[in-house]
């Protein structure tokens, strides 16, 4: 026991020599390590860049410049709590994880600690309840929109009919994975299509017998959920068994370049959701002049552009713009987590703000309340063109069905306040 | 000079036959655990308890019930994480079915409830051994995560298959839940790693230790003597079931508050076990506690190190902890098999002779 004694107080000199102070802090739990490393990079590089460009462009927001302060999670829960434990002292204005875990692990630490958290487009879905989630906002979309806008999809593929129909969903068996398996069971019994669940252990090197089953059932559409080096397999496995490229469909976590690239010409026509538009924005140009030129890029500046990069890149937008709108309503540019969390309840993003940002129409327009804290949720589908390595959008911003997705959040949200004694109302 | 059992005499049987024989040793024990009890509950922070003390403490029970299995009883066992997923389960199921018990004593059912199931497990230990039986437990990890994703009334139902911890009190305190003050939840697991130790220790010093070393040793010439291995290793899987049950319980419901079985419990959560086993020394109490302050504390250090004091970027540190330690392990396994536990009997060695070594 000695030795931990002296390990802990050679720990505690290390950990007394912190980091100087600075303005505004923004912890980037990131992970570039591990099997979900090859989709964590390239949106912490989109959103790390974008806040160096706010302060080399802009000097900061509203004038104070913002610290950037990122922890490698490994998209593994226990990092990430102490990632989160890590950060959490500097005065840390809102955290992005990018892991459903570790969501699920941080709402009730962040809620204790009155740090807003921004889960975009993951995270727990009755989160948008917001007067039960004060302090977890998931705009522009969650899960169950997602779930819902790939049915619309087919719907709308389909001349409004899917009676008959068989929907397989292969997910990530974990708190993500399962996310959606509410909704499309209320969908199902609603459209009256058959849903088929295929769990795949994470993370998802081994999903033989999975696609042997949909080899033998053949679905007519397959739908996954699935991060990381699951995405990758799956595309490999469904090219190896046969199954119709146009006819597999990834939510907006499974569709992007890392995913489609190792299957190469046999990934060409995979359908994904997107919640973000793809395209030559201006503000791409001003991160490759002033951060990357400059030596301050995030990654190696070979993922500008890509579908997560530019996600990442909305993420901090959305932030900046949120701590923005904090600085106005507080009336202060040196703004505390709570006032940020104020900023994103009333933040209101128009296509002019987009535009006047140099990203027109990169998302949807959307408004946060305090009753909704989770947007319009829309989202597109996109397919891929293996021959230009090119996502191409099939559609415009597909609605959501709110009718049954609302009283599934209200529903889930009200447990939730049972359970943990919350009276929900706004703070 | 001071480390020597010369003129510390003994005067009753019950003297001699302590636990520490050396009054050195026995003044560093109350020492260590004065500390851990009344100076560390008045200075930890939040980062200090949820980042490495109750990891540790936690790691620590965990690794002295493998240790008792592995090292003591001489059964490989790389069931570890799933025996780990039943505490939880079983502390989570009777949190939820009974809020109105003290979860001091859920935690100490949802040990007895792993018991049973390790137990059940190490049946197969009766007729295969070494790496067969390792692959029959290996089974029994596979088995309790699918089953714990599988069956919906161990989550309860709930939507996304993880489970959170209800706010729970002692004395008043909330050890479980966000609103817990990291003192409350620290002392909450020094106290179970206080117990287990103690627990541990004696039962190692007893018959039933002796029996279990015996079966570790040779099972045949233990048999010969009188040592009924069908007890001898039922009770080290049980024993060793108990105080992994209760780390699981505490890992759930004190430290991470909602767990996902595949992540939290899986394959490589029992291989941290046996590393920290393998690393701390095996058969080992001290050596439980080296091995998992080694496994939890370095890579901590290692970020601190290299991020907050090199400036380094994190993905390099993260991939530099992944070489060191890997390295760290075979350095240690090549020089040093015996681990960590081992270089502490060296130093004691050398105390003993110290200043007039010969």
């Amino acid at each position: 026991m000695k030795m931990k004694t002296f390990a802990t107080a050679a720990l505690a000199g290390l950990l007394a020599s912190g980091p100087a102070l600075a303005e505004l802090v923004l912890p980037d739990l990131s992970y570039r390590t591990g099997p979900y490393a090859a989709n964590g990079t390239p949106f912490s590089d989109g959103y790390q860049d974008y806040l160096n460009l706010l302060n080399a462009r802009d000097g900061g927001i509203g004038g104070e410049m913002i610290r950037i302060e990122e922890c490698e999670t490994a998209y593994n829960t226990e990092k990430g709590v102490e990632c989160y434990e890590a950060t959490k002292g500097d005065a840390a204005l809102m955290y992005q994880p990018l892991s459903t875990g570790i969501t699920y692990q941080l709402i009730p630490k962040a809620t204790a600690d009155g740090i807003p958290m921004h889960t975009m487009g993951y995270g727990r879905t009755s989160a948008a309840a917001g007067e039960t989630f004060p302090w977890v906002f998931n705009y522009p979309a969650t899960y169950w929109d997602a779930a819902s806008v790939a049915v619309n999809y087919l719907l709308s593929e389909n001349g409004d009919d899917l009676s008959g129909k068989t929907i397989a969903l292969i997910y990530h068996n974990s708190a993500y994975g399962k996310e959606p398996i509410r909704t499309l069971e209320a969908l199902s019994e609603k459209h009256g299509f058959k849903l088929t669940l295929l769990p795949v252990d994470p993370p998802g090197q081994e999903q033989k017998s999975q696609w042997l089953q949909i080899r033998r059932e053949r679905p007519d559409y397959v739908i996954m959920w699935g991060w990381g080096v699951q995405n990758q397999v799956a595309i490999q496995e469904a090219a190896n068994v046969g199954y119709p490229m146009d006819q597999f469909i990834g939510n907006w976590w499974a569709g992007a370049e890392p995913d489609v690239l190792p299957a190469g010409m046999a990934a060409d026509g995979y359908k994904s959701l997107n919640m973000n538009r793809i395209q030559a924005y201006p503000v791409l140009d001003e991160i490759r002049t002033l951060v990357i030129d400059a030596g301050n890029g995030a990654g190696d500046g070979s993922n500008v552009g890509q579908v997560l990069y530019v996600r990442g890149m909305y993420a901090a937008m959305l932030a900046a713009e949120a701590i923005a709108k904090a600085q106005e309503l507080a009336g202060t540019s040196s703004v505390t987590p709570a006032q940020v969390r104020d900023g994103m309840e009333a933040l209101d993003i128009t296509n002019a703000r987009m535009t006047e940002l140099g990203m027109e129409g990169i998302g949807p327009e959307f408004k946060v309340s305090c009753q909704n804290h989770s947007g319009s949720g829309e989202g597109l589908v996109q397919q891929w063109n293996a021959t230009d390595k090119v996502w191409v959008p099939l559609t415009d911003f597909i609605t959501p069905d709110k009718s049954v997705i609302d009283p599934l959040i209200a529903e889930d949200a009200a447990a939730y306040a049972a359970e943990n004694g919350i009276t929900p109302g706004c703070l | 000079m001071l480390y020597r059992e010369a003129g510390d005499f003994k005067t009753t049987y019950a003297a001699d036959s302590q636990t520490f024989p050396i009054k050195f040793d026995r003044y560093r024990y109350w020492a260590v655990l004065g500390i851990a009890w009344l100076v560390i509950p008045f200075f930890i922070n939040d980062y200090w308890a949820n980042a490495i003390l109750i990891p540790f403490l936690i790691y620590a029970i965990a690794a002295i019930g493998l240790n008792i299995l592995t090292g003591y009883c001489g059964q490989v066992s790389l069931g570890t994480g799933g025996f780990m997923a039943v505490g939880a389960y079983a502390v989570y199921k009777l949190m939820t079915a009974f809020p109105d018990v003290n979860i001091f004593f859920h935690v100490i059912l949802a040990g007895f409830i792993t018991a049973i199931v390790g137990a059940a497990f190490g049946l197969p230990s009766l007729r295969i051994k070494g790496f067969y039986l390792a692959v029959a437990t290996l089974a029994a990890q596979f088995f309790l995560v699918w089953l714990f994703n599988k069956v919906p009334w161990f989550y309860n139902y709930s939507a996304s298959g993880q489970i959170n911890a209800p706010e729970r009190f002692v004395f008043d305190f909330a050890v479980t839940g966000a609103n817990a003050p990291a003192s409350a939840k620290y002392l909450f697991c020094l106290l179970f790693v206080t117990g287990c130790a103690i627990l541990a220790r004696n039962l190692t010093r007893g018959s039933t230790g002796r029996q279990w070393m015996a079966i570790r040793d040779m099972d045949i010439a233990a048999e010969i003597i009188g040592v009924n291995p069908l007890r001898a290793k039922l009770s080290a899987f049980a024993v060793s079931s108990f105080f992994i049950g209760i780390a699981g319980a505490l890992f759930f419901a004190v430290y991470l508050g909602a767990v996902e079985v595949g992540e939290a419990f899986g394959i490589s959560k029992s291989f941290l076990v046996l590393f920290m086993c393998i690393i701390g020394g095996l058969g080992s109490i001290f050596g439980s506690f080296a091995g998992a302050a080694f496994l939890v504390l370095l890579p901590v250090a290692l970020k601190v190190l290299g991020v907050d004091v090199l400036g380094w970027p994190s993905s390099t540190v993260a991939h530099l902890q992944l070489v060191a330690i890997g390295g760290l392990i075979m350095f240690f396994l090549i020089k040093e098999p015996h681990g960590l536990a081992q270089l502490w009997r060296l130093t004691k060695e050398k105390l003993r002779l110290w200043p007039f070594p010969y």
